[in-house]
Formats: C-alpha cells, sequence, structure tokens
C-alpha cells in the first residue's frame, strides 16, 4: 500500500466519522446520552494525549495537568463572557476588572498560550527535578495554581471561588471533534519530527541523549510547554461544554483520571490514548451509571448498588488493568491503517510504527 | 590547527573528600589512538566524564583543537576541602554540559551499552541528525523541512552502510548480540561527526574473536573517518595492538606512560595492574 492510498483513506475515514456524527445530530435529540459521552471523550483524548507527550514520550512523569487545564478553562471564561452579562457573573466583584469579550476561537488559543506560559515559569525550578520527585512537584504546583485561582483578592479578575458562566458556547459535537483533532494531530505531527525522536532519546536514555547532542533542559522544557499549552486549550473546551466553571472541579482526582486513562491506553501510545478515553467516558458517565442508583427488581432491592459504588467498581478495573494488562490496551503500539492492511495481508513487518491519529 | 587534540592539565576531580583524579595531565595528538588503562577505581571513566562535561572538574582544564572548553578552580565548599596543587593556577570556571562538548566535535560510548531501547538501530543513529537541524520547532513540527528530513535520513543511511550495518537496520537497538550492539553504539558516536572519539572499555564482555573484530574496526573508523581515538580499555591484547601510547592511572595518578612496549616494562605498571610474572 502506497503512502499516497494511506493518506487517502485516512482522510476519507475522517470524513466518515464526521459525517456519522452529523446525521446523528439531526436525527437524535440533542440531551441524547451519546453526544454527552462524545464530547467528553473528544476532550479528554486531547488532555490525555497531551499528557502522553510528556509522561509516554519525553519520559517525564508529571501531575500537573488539572492546573493547567484549570488556567486554560478560566482564560476562555474570562475573556468571552459578553460584557453585557459580566455585572450578573460578577455580582460579588462589581462586575469584575476586565471589560471586553473575545472571539471564542482567539480565546481558546490564549487559553493554551496562557497555560504554556505558567509551564514555562513552573518548568524553571521544577524540571531540575526527575520521576517521582518531578511528579510530586508538579502535582503540588497544580494545587498552588488552583488555590491562585480561588484566591478571593483575585475576584476581580477569575470571580474567586464563584461561577465563571454565561459566556458562550459550542453546542455541536463536530466542533469538540475537529478541535480536539486538529491538536492530537498537531501533537503526532511533532512526535514524528525531528524534536520527536530527540523527546524519544530523552525517554530511553537522558545521559545518552546528552551525549547525542540534545540540549536536556531546552527539550524538557519544551516539551512540557506544549503538553501544557494542549492540556490549556482542553481546558478551555471543557469549560465551553460545561458552560460554567469552577476552580474547585480541578482538583488533582481529575489529574489520575487524564492518568488513569493514558495507563489504560498505553504509555506512549497516541491512539491507544484516544480510545481509552471514550471508553473511560462510556463507562464512568454512561454504562456504569446504574451502580451508583439504587434498584428494586420487583420489591428486591439490589445490593450494593448506591451511590459512590462505581467508584468501587472502577477501582477493582483499574487493579486488574494494572496487573494483568501493564502495557494497557496499545503498549506502544499505534493503531493505523497501515498496520490493519498489513495485518489483513499478513505482511511482515519488522517494527511496529506508529500511523495517524484516527482522530 | 594544533597538533594535540585533546590536552588535559591538572585535572583534578574531588568528591567531597575523596580524589578520584589528581593532578592529571596528558595529551593525545591528531590520528592518534591513546588508550588509558588502569585497576579498577583507578578514575579512568571519571577522566572521560571530565572531558565530556558529565561532571566539572574540581581544578584544572582541558582543551581541545587548541581551545579550552572546560576549567574550573576549588570554588564555595570545595575551597576548604580541596587538598591539592595547583589551586590558585586557573580562574576561570567554564562548564559546559555534555551536549555542548558533542557539538564541539567529542563523540563518546559508554561503559554499560546506552542505546535508546525503544527505537531501531536506524533511529538510533538518526538522533544525532537532530543537533544538526536548522529547522525551528514550529517547522519541524509543521512537517516544513522535507528536505532537511531526507537529508537527515540519507545521511544516517550512508553511515548504516560504510559501517556495514544494513543489514540490522530496522532491527530494536538492544535485541542485537552483545558485539553488534557496541558496534552500533560507536556507529552512533560517529554519526554526531565528532574529530575525537572517547571509547570507554568498548570490548568489555566481549570474547577473544569479537575483540578481534573489534580491534579492526576501531583500527578501520580510525583511517575512514579522520578520528583520533582516546580510549579506555581493559583487554590488554587489543591495548597493545593498536595503541600508538599509553598512559597508565592508579588511585587517580598519573604512573606511566609511553608506546605500549616502555609500559609493558614499567616496574610500577607492572605490581600495580599487570601483575608479576610468577618465575616458573
Amino acid at each position: 500500500m502506497s503512502k499516497k492510498t494511506e493518506t487517502i483513506i485516512n482522510v476519507l475515514l475522517i470524513g466518515a466519522l464526521l459525517l456519522v456524527l452529523f446525521i446523528l445530530e439531526k436525527t437524535l435529540p440533542s440531551t441524547h446520552m451519546l453526544f454527552t459521552v462524545l464530547k467528553k471523550g473528544a476532550i479528554y483524548a486531547l488532555v490525555a494525549v497531551s499528557m502522553n507527550l510528556l509522561n509516554g514520550f519525553t519520559g517525564l512523569f508529571s501531575l500537573g495537568q488539572a492546573g493547567f487545564m484549570l488556567v486554560g478553562a478560566y482564560t476562555y471564561g474570562v475573556l468571552t463572557i459578553p460584557v453585557a452579562e459580566r455585572a450578573n457573573v460578577y455580582m460579588y466583584f462589581d462586575g469584575g476588572l476586565i471589560q471586553f469579550a473575545l472571539h471564542p476561537i482567539i480565546a481558546i488559543i490564549l487559553a493554551g498560550a496562557l497555560a504554556g506560559l505558567f509551564a514555562y515559569l513552573i518548568g524553571l525550578p521544577v524540571l531540575r527535578l526527575k520521576s517521582d520527585y518531578l511528579a510530586i512537584a508538579t502535582l503540588g504546583f497544580a494545587e498552588i495554581i488552583r488555590a491562585i485561582f480561588q484566591w478571593d483578592k483575585l475576584g476581580p479578575i477569575t470571580n474567586g471561588s464563584n461561577l465563571l458562566r454565561s459566556y458562550p458556547s459550542y453546542k455541536s459535537v463536530l466542533f469538540y471533534f475537529v478541535a480536539a483533532g486538529l491538536c492530537i494531530a498537531l501533537i503526532v505531527m511533532l512526535i514524528n519530527s525531528t524534536y520527536g525522536r530527540a523527546f524519544k532519546a530523552i525517554r530511553d536514555d537522558e545521559v545518552a541523549a546528552e551525549a547525542m547532542g540534545i540540549n536536556l533542559a531546552h527539550h524538557k522544557r519544551i516539551a512540557f510547554v506544549i503538553s501544557s499549552f494542549f492540556a490549556g486549550v482542553s481546558g478551555a473546551l471543557l469549560a465551553m461544554y460545561q458552560t460554567s466553571v469552577q476552580a474547585a472541579m480541578f482538583k488533582s482526582a481529575m489529574t489520575y483520571e487524564i492518568l488513569l486513562i493514558v495507563v489504560i491506553g498505553g504509555i506512549g501510545s497516541i491512539t491507544g490514548s484516544c480510545i481509552s478515553s471514550f471508553l473511560f467516558i462510556i463507562l464512568s458517565e454512561w454504562l456504569l451509571r446504574f451502580l451508583d442508583t439504587e434498584t428494586y427488581i420487583g420489591d428486591f432491592h439490589v445490593p450494593l448498588l448506591r451511590s459512590g459504588f462505581r467508584k468501587v467498581v472502577f477501582a477493582v478495573l483499574i487493579m486488574i488493568v494494572v496487573l494483568f494488562f501493564r502495557k494497557g490496551i496499545m503498549g506502544t503500539r499505534e493503531f493505523s491503517v497501515r498496520g490493519i492492511y498489513n495485518k489483513l495481508t499478513g505482511k511482515k513487518k519488522k517494527a511496529e510504527k506508529g500511523g495517524g491519529a484516527n482522530e | 590547527m594544533s597538533e594535540n587534540v585533546l590536552k588535559i592539565e591538572h585535572v583534578t576531580m574531588q568528591f567531597g573528600g575523596v580524589v578520584a583524579v589528581d593532578d592529571l595531565n596528558l595529551e593525545v595528538n591528531r590520528n592518534e589512538i591513546v588508550s588509558l588503562i588502569g585497576p579498577n577505581g583507578a578514575g579512568k571513566t571519571t577522566a572521560f566524564n571530565v572531558v565530556t562535561g558529565v561532571y566539572p572538574p574540581t581544578n584544572g582544564n582541558v582543551s581541545f583543537e587548541g581551545n579550552v572548553i572546560v576549567e574550573n578552580h576549588p570554588r564555595g565548599k570545595m575551597k576548604k576541602l580541596y587538598h591539592g596543587d595547583h589551586a590558585d593556577r586557573y580562574m576561570k570556571s567554564l562548564e559546559p554540559t555534555p551536549d555542548k562538548i558533542t557539538k564541539l566535535g567529542i563523540a563518546r560510548t559508554f561503559q554499560n551499552i546506552r542505546l535508546f531501547k525503544s527505537q531501531t538501530v536506524f533511529e538510533n543513529i538518526l538522533i544525532a541528525e537532530h543537533m544538526r537541524r536548522t529547522s525551528n520547532l514550529f517547522t519541524a513540527a509543521l512537517h516544513l523541512n522535507g528536505a532537511e528530513e531526507r537529508a537527515m535520513h540519507k545521511e544516517a543511511e550512508k553511515l548504516l552502510a560504510i559501517l556495514e550495518l544494513e543489514d540490522v537496520r530496522d532491527d530494536m537497538a538492544t535485541s542485537l548480540p552483545y558485539g553488534k550492539q557496541r558496534r552500533v553504539e560507536i556507529a552512533r558516536a560517529l554519526a554526531t561527526k565528532p574529530s575525537l572519539l572517547l571509547l570507554d572499555e568498548p570490548a568489555a564482555g566481549m570474547n577473544p574473536q569479537e575483540t578481534m573484530e573489534l580491534t579492526d574496526f576501531i583500527g578501520r573508523i580510525r583511517d575512514d573517518f579522520h578520528l583520533t581515538i582516546f580510549m579506555i580499555e581493559h583487554h590488554m591484547d587489543l591495548v597493545m595492538e593498536i595503541s600508538d601510547r599509553v598512559y597508565v592511572l592508579d588511585f587517580g595518578k598519573l604512573i606511566a606512560q609511553g608506546t605500549p612496549q616502555e609500559v609493558q616494562q614499567n616496574p610500577h605498571v607492572i605490581s600495580a595492574y599487570l601483575g608479576v610474572q610468577e618465575d616458573e
């Protein structure tokens, strides 16, 4: 199969996917659970891939993702609330300081940029650390970001610990797919570039990478800032999807959810992260919902089913994955048209290599 | 260009109170193969690490092609702890990171093979091209540097062909037999286009057959790539056969230097390292 046909098939697949989504949107009621799952799945796929760029491809074990999402979500909210609504939203802060509103797309890009800036500053001290220490430091900084955004003195800008709401948002599931897909495609292109090869070298062996002329500090910073940029974008998308946002939701538990998606999907696999994020969202938002509601079959009260039981089942699932599928669904392999073609035609491949993101 | 490619002057490396390398002076001339030998813990690898920027020395300097590339003097806490000589001789402190040293043209291999384990032989070699990139992050990420990318692949292919590693091109680097892995590691170092190659125990763990092949290989790449080679080695056959000169280190101090024959006869070297021959 030539490279050209592969590209054509990929484009056709993406087109077909978008068409299916479009038709679904026209036929199903907009409140259908499927759309919730698809939107949230796309957003989580983006943030999981951005985390995978750090953890899976550069070997930096960072747990700051929720903090950077918060920066993105707030930047988007603060910059796009219509001027007329501001008095209402910032009711405890005399309408707030900022009295303008930007176009949502510009605000999304700025959301990423600000998250990237935060990452750059945090990275200055933090990226000197390695493995577990880096994880603890980034986790700490993510919590500090949350505390700062909730700080009363910054209320005129961030609305303190109150909700940000009334900002514009796109309702169509297509928007989330296109936005997340575009960002993931950018990350994949970065990983397949010479910089991506340098990141993988750093992951495999820092000392050897340095001996090959790769400036460690510089490349780690690039990976950290880019990963945070896309975490910021996904934060903005999340804010949009939820139509209201509050700093309290970006706790470390959220980072763990994303880490869980990355681990289940396979550390170092982009398509793995995408697949597992949809799987995770479908399970947690839809299929396993019944575990949280008390149920009666006739007069029989089904035992165990009550609020919070879903988390118990999840914990068990995680343990099963960690114990028996240590490499996740995909390991470091990628799901690609070429891979399937080669499997079907029985062609032998010497090395498993990545294809594009089939978003 | 000066005749000596590498010059180490009064280098002392002290970790806390422990002196690993004590007032080391040596020179490596163009196109020579120079060996550094000595018992375990003599400070050979530490000397390598000083040259390649892994550690800044406590005192002394290193020049490459006539320019000082590393220099330091006892500072801060070291000032009190330092008990070597020449403490006031050097004033600058020049501590480049290893990647800067590599860019100057000094490449190295490692005592325990450090190949990029999740990558193929070709990818291992391709990484060296990254440091000569002219594209920036955005042009590279958006794949606008097609010509450069093709040139990178071509360079790596060329090197594979010269070193006869084409047959293992797409194999995982760490799945190869040990001797081959060593060869790939040397190939990867050569991909950075060095003028000085540092080999840290290239024959470690090799059987006599592999060692012989390696001896030929080192001699060959010296001629083909116009290299100067500085190596640490324990296999005396290899050292004696291809070295132009040998330095002997014991407890961080240089105890002998000269041609392989001279060193072999030196009584200090025999008692410290080679061992006394029992009379029969």
